[in-house]
């Protein structure tokens, strides 16, 4: 056996229900004593569009959250924007279709041993993992404030029994049609300066990620991200979804985001060659 | 009993299902999924000389019943290969096909020499057609006498042991004639097809998506493409070994193969779908032999070729 993805499984998993919220939908799956291994940050990689679809690759979803003690037993919760072929198929299926999926997948979000103060900030419907997070870390006893941002408030996921598990809750729109007027990353360097955070979990655009590691550079700020890059297997054998991290002594190598991510330390993410390829090994 | 068992020259596999190189990266990540002793083999994939870290992202782009793409040989070099990856498959009882990839035909006989003295290794894949490399004109396999050369020094260097299977591209306007050269030159087997040079345009950028511009395809799209390839050159050389690829995705795709002329076959990017993809095709494949009234795989390769007068084994 290997260590890599040692808790994955394929399981095919029922729609408990699937609710439009806003612009997502929020689907819940059957998916059993899977709940026990997922972690936040761990992602699913669902098979969409039927047995006979054109369509032969998986689609990755965060695990928005997972819950032992459902109606039906342990279901994990997604949060799906209906912007593909892919997601509007898994956007169309209703109570009681058959989902054949593969997880948990990835790396999960580093839960600190100790109480930390945690600033979680989402992007989108990147906001999606980051409520099951908030939950784990306000049982260890963290302060958790969440800010989310979007261009326009409709594209704003934040559920109203998510916010139980936050001290608070900001939101950001670039048009200021919710909550405040800006981007998400602005008052974070005052945060910093300030001393009020020690861990940032990020989930969202890779601008945005990019962003708050360049904000984080120089300070003690631990910068946990979730990265996104396109995926074809989503179990490590494909190859596709790379990109440049340095290791400790400098040198960058192109990583997996489905098996070395997709949770990151922000700080080791060469941000800048991006969609670029390093110098050649020597 | 259906006796899965086949070869490639001296070497003997338990079943003719086997990974595909490129899709199964060194055979860890598939571990969790599926016993690597229960197929024929792992074809790794294809390494080179030094590390390397291959194109710039958008590498893959999802197209009707296929996908391209443009990863640009990405690993860790031969070294590292050899002290990490395949002693582990070694130590988890796996049969390795490693397979080596080259800029020049002095590279591909340097690998060939570090892979001779390395143990546990069934036979060796010499991959001449990755469409993914910065020049073209590297794409030995689309020049006959480029293949030519590439196979004879991995022959001279390798000795008579270890079972050469030359890949090749199916982007050449004679593939049998690329194929006898390399036969000729020395090699033991084939494996028929590489992916299909191809690309994508984003409408979003108006510009091609790939941060390579072009990459392969590959998935059910190219079976037809891998069935055609197989079928005209085991016809020309029944006796060569052939290991079929090409969008295999369930068992009735690898028969098809088989009665094309495949004595294996591998699994490519069906294993994306589904990592266990390899195992329930092996599985479907024995059904379907037995509905045939097939005993053994080798029974059914190219069977396709008979000739008009003589009927299939339940007609």
């Amino acid at each position: 056996m290997s260590s890599i993805n040692k808790f994955s499984s394929r399981l095919i998993a029922t729609v408990v229900s699937n609710k439009r919220v806003g612009q997502y939908h929020q689907i819940l799956l059957n998916v059993g004593e899977m709940v026990n291994t997922c972690k936040p940050g761990n992602f699913v990689a669902i098979r969409v569009g039927g047995d006979n679809a054109k369509m032969i690759l998986r689609r990755a979803f965060a695990i928005s959250r997972v819950s032992l003690t459902g109606p039906y037993g342990g279901s994990m919760e997604l949060i799906v924007a209906p912007f593909g072929q892919g997601s509007k198929w898994l956007c169309a299926q209703a109570e009681g279709a058959e989902i054949d999926l593969i997880a948990p997948l990835g790396t999960a979000f580093g839960i600190p041993t100790e109480p930390v103060r945690a600033l979680l900030v989402g992007g989108g419907y990147g906001s999606a993992p980051l409520f099951g997070l908030a939950e784990v870390l306000k049982n260890r006893g963290c302060r958790v404030d969440m800010y989310l941002g979007a261009s326009t408030g409709g594209k704003i996921y934040a559920p109203m029994e998510g916010k139980r598990s936050v001290n608070v809750l900001r939101i950001y729109t670039e048009d200021g049609s919710m909550g405040e007027r800006g981007r998400v990353t602005e008052p974070i360097p005052g945060l910093i300066a300030d001393g009020l955070v020690d861990v940032i979990y990020s989930c969202g655009p890779m601008p945005m990620l990019r962003a708050i590691s360049e904000i984080v550079a120089g300070s003690d700020v631990v910068h946990q991200c979730a990265v996104e890059e396109s995926m074809a297997c989503g179990v490590g054998i494909c190859m596709t979804c790379v990109l440049p991290v340095n290791d400790e002594d400098g040198n960058v190598s192109m990583k997996r985001s489905c098996i070395d991510g997709p949770v990151m330390d922000g700080a080791f993410v060469a941000w800048d060659l991006v969609g670029k390829i390093p110098e050649a090994h020597a | 009993m259906i006796d899965l068992s086949t070869t490639f020259g001296n070497a003997w596999f338990p079943s003719p299902l086997f990974t595909a190189s490129g899709c199964a990266s060194s055979g860890k990540e598939l571990a969790q999924f599926i016993d690597l002793r229960e197929i024929g083999a792992v074809v790794t994939k294809s390494v080179m000389s030094k590390a390397r870290h291959g194109r710039p992202t958008p590498r893959m782009a999802e197209t009707p019943s296929g996908m391209v793409n443009s990863i640009g040989l990405q690993g860790p070099g031969i070294d590292a290969f050899l002290a990490e990856d395949l002693p582990w498959l070694v130590s988890q009882k796996a049969r390795v096909i490693v397979s080596i990839a080259g800029e020049t035909v002095e590279e591909y006989a340097t690998l060939a020499r570090k892979v001779r003295s390395a143990p546990g290794i069934s036979a060796l894949e010499v991959n001449i057609s990755c469409p993914n490399v910065e020049n073209r004109g590297m794409v030995f396999a689309c020049d006959p006498e480029a293949s030519r050369r590439v196979i004879d020094g991995v022959r001279k260097t390798l000795g008579g042991e270890l079972p050469i299977i030359a890949k090749l591209s199916p982007d050449v306007t004679d593939l049998v004639s690329i194929a006898k050269g390399v036969v000729d030159a020395g090699a033991d087997g084939l494996a028929l097809i590489n992916t299909v040079l191809s690309m994508v345009i984003n409408l979003d950028t108006m510009r091609p998506h790939l941060g390579g511009k072009t990459g392969g395809l590959s998935g059910p799209a190219i079976r037809p493409i891998a069935v055609r390839a197989i079928y005209q050159v085991h016809e020309a050389m029944p006796n060569i070994p052939i290991l079929g690829m090409g969008g295999v995705s369930t068992g009735r795709d690898a028969l098809e193969l088989i009665l094309a002329g495949a004595k294996g076959v591998s699994v490519g990017t069906a294993s994306f779908a589904d990592p266990a993809a390899i195992i329930t095709i092996q599985n479907e494949l024995k059904e379907l032999l037995a509905a045939r009234g097939f005993t053994s795989v080798a029974q059914a390769v190219g069977f396709a070729h008979r000739p008009l007068e003589e009927p299939g084994n339940n007609s």
